[in-house]
């Protein structure tokens, strides 16, 4: 075990697997000599060399269409997009081939790459350095999506990601790169893909979040035992797959729900999970669930603390959830 | 030229100070900017990227407007909706950019398309990086601009690096400008640190362009002096010595050495103009720091027209949370 922040146990999980495996390669702007703008990859262009450390042309369906041909010839190629907000150019490349590939090849073709990116706002980033768009890569079939919070998931996470079958988009929250610590494994530990944690148990209402929003969600958790609330904080982990049982069984015990993200509320991805809940945990639910999320706007620059949800929203819709029924 | 430098240097301090929030400094880049934006018409259509405080100068857009921006304040025209920089004016036919590398080049020649539609005699102008060059709308911009012969100048400064990427890593062309041959767009290299160079080259192809003969693309060779953007951090993939080495062109000093060895300019003007535009700086930023915030409510409008209902529901719920004191921003 050792102490790490967020951006330095994706760092660490990065050099276990390459040294691990050395089909393991990185592509991606700015993450060679520069270390990546985050310094996620910092040191690992000296240790692996530039042919397994690759930094490229400014162009996102370069690097990932190029991690497409890498997988289809049967390397594990880690691309990382600068930010998420800069994805789209290589949008293409991830809906139309990334994801199709084993499908469309009735299973001959496997791709398996995984797409590394900082996600999120809270940084001043503005409208392109703050998205929370992971509804847009959960919606299409064949991807897992996976968002990580804390240093020891990030690294167990990414090591899953990185030796499964299946492409990954791999959100990193880039507000709490820095500011969440803890100690991470050693070695090739995996954190298993498709389960959720819970980070808290409780017994009256069960809130669910995942990446930069579980520590704002845990602080209203933990306020509300004042109020002699017993909220259950799940944090999800992986979006898609999504872990149903576990959504399920946290709301059988607790008979209400809240979901938090800081994406925007319409069809964001806390609509598929109230969905869930109303088919599947229906007559458990003593209240309306309740949903505390960004707004249907772009993401703004200087008002980005009135956008993002915080701990007291937070709070307020457990206790009006709570109170409600 | 030298206000631009004196406000970028002005800027970069700010956010050291904290505050403003990120800086994007165009120090290096005046002379192509200047040179470029003096011989356009002011009808012309420009599509900047981020690091055009030059060009915008030419525009007369003025300190205050900029700042404004910077602090995304009450008076800031975009109503604090971007990041510093990323700074638009309708009237100054200056469209707003965004932080997508490459998207404005594409849109540049839809505009131009539409300006002569409409009998227009324009031109539209996208202006990017060493590293645009790489974008899918870059190709896709000078593929259809051959393809429709519109009147477009694609104005590329070449400042050498892309982030940490140097240019020789971005592409094995020789010149940026060589890849306007491949979609029948002339191409030129220009010295863009020779500001003389770059308003010849720019008059010559807008000259082109309003008699229909079709696109230019202007690669104007200069360096950037400063970081990437108060984010980044260049010691960490460039050497001093190249550093040194263009500091030496710089476009200032340049044009500065010039004007004294033709006996145009002597040494106290420069002083006294250097001055005064510190002044300037100084005089911009005491008029802007005291204008308060945007309203707090202002980023829930211009999503639509009119604003959905779902909108004004989510308005209503804002201003119960700020009543409650429960968000701040
Ligand atoms: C599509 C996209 N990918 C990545 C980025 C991150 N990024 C911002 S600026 C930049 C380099 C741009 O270089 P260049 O085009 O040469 O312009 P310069 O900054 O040198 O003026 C990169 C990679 C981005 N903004 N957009
Ligand atoms: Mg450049």
């Amino acid at each position: 075990m050792t102490e790490a922040t967020l951006v330095q146990a994706v760092n660490r999980a990065l050099h276990t697997a390459m040294a691990a495996d050395p089909e393991v390669l990185l592509l991606g702007e700015d993450i060679g000599v520069n270390g990546g703008v985050f310094r996620a990859t910092e040191g690992l262009l000296k240790e692996f060399g530039a042919d397994r450390v690759i930094d490229t042309p400014l162009s996102e369906t370069g690097i990932i269409g190029t991690a497409v041909g890498m997988a289809l010839y049967g390397l594990k190629p880690v691309a990382e997009i600068q930010f998420l907000d800069f994805i789209y150019p290589g949008f293409d490349q991830i809906v139309s081939e990334l994801a199709k590939f084993r499908y469309r090849s009735g299973g001959q073709y496997p791709c398996h790459v995984v797409i590394r990116t900082p996600y999120g706002g809270g940084i001043k980033g503005g409208l392109y350095h703050s998205q929370s768009t992971e509804a847009y890569f959960a919606h299409t079939a064949g991807l897992k999506v996976v968002v990580p919070s804390t240093p020891a998931d990030a690294y167990g996470l990414l090591l899953s990601a990185i030796f499964d079958p299946d492409p990954v988009i791999f959100l990193e929250p880039k507000r709490i790169y820095r500011s969440v610590s803890g100690e991470i494994p050693e070695g090739d530990h995996r954190e298993p893909i498709g389960k959720a944690r819970i980070v808290r148990e409780g017994t009256d209402v069960s809130v669910f979040a995942y990446g930069a929003m579980i520590p704002p969600a845990t602080e209203a958790c933990q306020s509300l035992e004042g109020e002699g609330i017993s909220a259950e904080l799940v944090d999800l982990r992986t979006l898609s797959p999504v872990d149903s049982p576990a959504v399920i069984a946290s709301v059988e015990k607790t008979g209400r729900a809240v979901i938090v993200h800081e994406a925007a509320r319409f069809c964001g991805y806390g609509a598929e999970i109230a969905a869930i809940l109303a088919d599947k945990a229906f007559y458990s639910l003593k209240a309306p669930i309740a949903r505390v999320t960004g707004f249907d706007t772009p993401f703004p620059y200087a008002l980005e603390n009135l956008y993002l949800p915080n701990a007291a929203r937070i709070r307020q819709s457990v206790l009006d959830t709570v109170r409600a029924a | 030229m030298l206000l631009a430098r004196a406000f970028d240097e002005r800027c970069l301090t700010l956010q050291r100070q904290g505050r403003i929030g990120f800086y994007v400094p165009a120090m290096g880049q005046e002379a192509a900017q200047i040179g470029c934006g003096w011989a356009l018409d002011p009808a012309d259509w420009l599509f900047p990227a981020y690091r055009e405080l030059g060009l915008a100068l030419t525009r007369g857009v003025t300190l205050d407007e900029l700042l404004c921006q910077f602090f995304g304040n009450a008076q800031d025209r975009l109503k604090g909706r971007q990041m510093p920089n990323h700074y638009g004016y309708r009237d100054r036919n200056f469209v707003v950019g965004s932080s997508p590398i490459g998207t404005q080049i594409i849109q540049a020649v839809g505009a131009a398309m539409a300006a002569r539609r409409r009998g227009d005699a324009i031109v539209t102008i996208p202006f990017f990086g060493d590293g645009a060059t790489s974008s899918n709308d870059f190709h896709a911009g000078l593929n259809f601009a051959g393809v429709f012969r519109v009147p477009t100048i694609f104005f590329c400064q070449n400042n050498e690096w892309a982030i940490s990427l140097p240019r020789s890593r971005q592409t094995a062309a020789k010149t940026l400008a060589e890849k306007g041959g491949a979609y029948g767009v002339p191409g030129e290299v220009v010295d863009g640190n020779d500001v003389h160079q770059v308003f010849r080259a720019v008059r010559t192809a807008r000259a082109r362009a309003i008699a229909g003969d079709g696109p230019t693309l202007i690669e104007a060779q200069v360096y950037r002096l400063g970081p990437h953007s108060t984010s980044d951090d260049p010691r960490r993939y460039r050497s001093d010595a190249e550093l040194a080495e263009w500091k030496q062109k710089d476009p200032i000093g340049r044009l500065k050495h010039e004007l004294l060895d033709a006996g145009a300019w002597t040494e106290e003007q420069d002083a006294a103009l250097l001055e005064e535009v510190r002044g300037e700086v100084a005089q911009a930023l005491a008029r802007t720091e005291t204008v308060g915030p945007a309203d707090p409510t202002s980023f829930l409008d211009d999503v639509y027209a009119t604003r959905t209902p779902a909108l004004d529901e989510q308005r209503h719920y804002l201003e119960e949370m700020l009543k409650a004191g429960m968000v701040r921003q």
